[in-house]
């Protein structure tokens, strides 16, 4: 064996390991072909455009063939949960918005109605507020879907379906960013209701918005739906069936490529989805090509329940953002000025000017926070991804005892291995992209 | 159990009052029946198909809508079974661990929240341990889908699920020493000085709880 600078050998116990760090393939396969050892072990990621974030695979390969893959997590552990128990409870929500990056507001409202439950203050939290947060996450449910959907195609080489996508993405985050100052990880709903009301003309513009995003999408859907390339990379591949998906806890888009029309929206309605007409959308394919149609169908499923908000936040102008009771909502009333957010300059002369007890309540509630009696419960919303659920434990105090969040990214990221064992290593890319993992997510 | 006083303050030193403050463990007391909703159903359901019911279920707990059965470790297994197989709660949504250091004999929890998607229903496994033996059998031979939940939760708490089939960290470096979501684990973290002013790491800011 000669010595290659890009790719040295060396020998352990396990057979010889060679370090590739790019340059002369050619000189690689060589020596792995001299290699008696028919059976490669391939380490894929954490660092690969491939894997859909710093997700490592640990591939078994028998020339093409994956014979066994394993994942590696954890490399975007950031001790959210951990962190969570040392601020209050509002707080929280600027935790828990980062950890499924693409979907925050799920996040935030899968913790938020764990809170408000616990409280037992759900019924309690206006209406308008509760239609602001089905509109923001049917909103969020469009973006995290075109990431999905671009990237998937990007990861499979397809290129032009990731521009579109980012297209309509960025039509999203305008919107998110008019509504709440910022456009990923706003925590924009609190416990109570939602952070601030909808600037004044917003709904005409989310109006518009739909109209444009309907029109766009047909870019989408007439470049992949039905290509004969796409349908090779897609149909077929990635397989798991519903005995496969309930074992595996698998929920979510993924869930319901199996043919079950299971959604939380539907099954077990929270924030008033019961009140929506919309479709649960399947197919029956168990395969790539099956859930990225599903997540294609849900995106015209989200315009249309956008639109019925829309028609619900007209008839409720000027109500109520937040719950009625003083101890638990936020005291400022923030305002989005011309420099982003800020305070209400009203609210700033009375604790300022006027009124003591007003100052001391305003500075009890921000630092100390609200106490929340003690107790658990487990609150779950359809993210993107699926079931995502909040355990949400109580201690009677003014900060969290536990929060753990069952995340579907994580628990879904497990069928890779039934997914894509037996399978080529190529097909290992659309099975992964079709669980559609956020890597903060699975890390927390 | 109790704990006393806050931010290590005893008797003076600490104006603010909080030093007087006491903590109570936090104890559940179990429901009487009728539990309302479909819960009695579930318990008349497993009491029928699972004959030790009344010496394996510790107590059950109905709280803001939400059943919660206490069961022996001894037992998760068995239970696990007959819930799945005969009740029909196909699957199972991961494993969460609480640590409440101050409950003697039942420091650490394992909560295993149940989905039934036949009857579309909801309930809430509980199984608690002691810090000194922190063993819980595995159910992944039940619910393959628990597999990375049990892992995290062995990794964060320290609880060792037995007969899984590679409990090995999950999110932590494998060489990592202690379990972080414990509550003897520090937060840790640094003072960050502005201006002039120190703002203390958050595990050394004040307390109100």
């Amino acid at each position: 064996m000669s010595f290659d600078p890009y790719a040295p050998s060396r020998e352990t116990t396990e057979g010889t390991v060679f370090s590739v760090t790019g340059g002369d393939w050619d000189s690689l396969i060589q020596e792995i072909g001299s290699t008696k050892e028919e059976r490669v072990v391939v380490n894929m990621g954490p660092q690969h455009p491939s894997t859909h974030g710093v997700l490592r695979l640990v591939l078994e390969l028998e020339g093409e063939t994956v014979t066994e893959v394993r994942c590696g997590i954890g490399y975007l552990h950031t001790g959210i949960e951990k962190n969570i128990e040392f601020r209050n409870w509002t707080q929280g929500t600027t935790f828990v918005t980062r950890m499924d990056y693409l979907a925050p507001l799920f996040n935030e409202t899968a913790y938020c109605l764990a809170i408000e439950k616990l409280l037992g203050i759900t019924d309690d939290v206006p209406e308008r507020a509760t239609v602001i947060r089905v509109m923001m996450m049917e909103l969020n449910r469009i973006s995290s879907h075109m990431v999905a959907l671009g990237t998937g195609a990007l990861e499979l080489g397809a290129i032009t379906p990731m521009f579109f996508a980012f297209r309509e993405r960025e039509i999203v985050l305008d919107l998110f960013e008019m509504i709440s100052g910022l456009r990923m990880n706003m925590a924009y709903i609190r416990p109570g209701g939602v952070q601030q009301d909808l600037p004044e003309g917003a709904i005409p513009k989310i109006r518009d918005a739909v109209k444009l995003m309907r029109k766009n999408f047909k870019d989408n859907s007439t470049l992949l739906i039905g290509n004969a390339i796409w349908l090779k990379r897609t149909q077929g591949i990635g397989y798991l069936d519903l005995a496969g998906a309930t074992t595996l806890g698998i929920t979510g888009p993924v869930l319901r490529s199996t043919g079950l029309p299971w959604d939380l929206r539907k099954m077990q309605p929270y924030c008033g989805y019961e009140n929506y007409n919309f479709d649960v959308v399947t197919a029956d394919t168990c395969d790539v090509y099956g859930r990225f149609l599903i997540r294609m169908n849900e995106l015209e499923q989200s315009l249309r329940i956008i639109e019925q908000t829309l028609d619900k936040l007209e008839k409720l102008e000027g109500a109520p953002v937040m719950v009625a009771d003083k101890k638990i909502a936020w005291p400022a009333q923030l305002a989005l000025g011309s420099d982003g957010l800020g305070n209400s300059l009203n609210h700033i002369r009375e604790i300022m000017g006027t009124s003591m007890e007003s100052l001391i309540h305003h500075f009890k509630l921000v630092t100390e926070g609200f106490q929340v009696p003690a107790g658990q419960v487990y609150q779950v919303v359809e993210s993107p991804r699926g079931e995502l659920g909040a355990h949400v434990v109580s201690d009677g105090g003014t900060r969290p005892y536990r929060v753990h969040f069952r995340e579907p990214s994580f628990n879904n990221l497990q069928a890779t291995s039934a997914m894509s064992e037996g399978g080529m290593i190529a097909d290992i890319i659309g099975a992964v992209a079709s669980i559609d993992p956020v890597m903060g997510g699975v890390d927390r | 159990m109790t704990e006393n006083g806050m931010f290590g303050a005893r008797d003076t030193g600490d104006t603010s009052g909080y030093g007087g403050l006491v903590r109570t463990a936090i104890t559940t007391g179990s429901s009487e029946r009728p539990y309302g909703s479909y819960f009695d159903d579930v318990a008349d359901d497993l009491e029928r198909a699972y004959p030790e019911f009344s010496t394996a279920i510790e107590r059950v707990v109905v709280d803001r809508g939400e059943l919660t059965l206490h069961i022996k470790r001894e037992k998760l297994c068995e239970v696990a079974l007959i819930l799945r197989d005969t009740l029909k709660f196909e699957t199972c949504m991961g494993v969460s661990g609480v640590h409440y250091p101050l409950n003697a004999g039942r420091e650490l929890v394992a909560v295993y929240p149940l989905l039934s998607m036949t009857h579309n229903r909801r309930l809430r496994l509980e199984v608690s341990v002691t810090d000194s033996d922190p063993h819980i059998p595995s159910l992944v031979d039940v619910w393959a889908g628990n597999n990375w939940h049990e892992r995290e939760t062995f990794d964060m708490f320290g609880i060792i699920f037995d007969n899984h089939p590679g409990l090995t960290r999950i999110l932590m470096p494998d060489d990592w020493q202690g379990h972080p979501q414990r509550k003897d684990y520090a937060l840790g973290g640094i003072a960050v000085e502005y201006k002039g002013a120190t703002i203390p790491a958050p595990d050394n800011r004040r307390s109100y709880n």
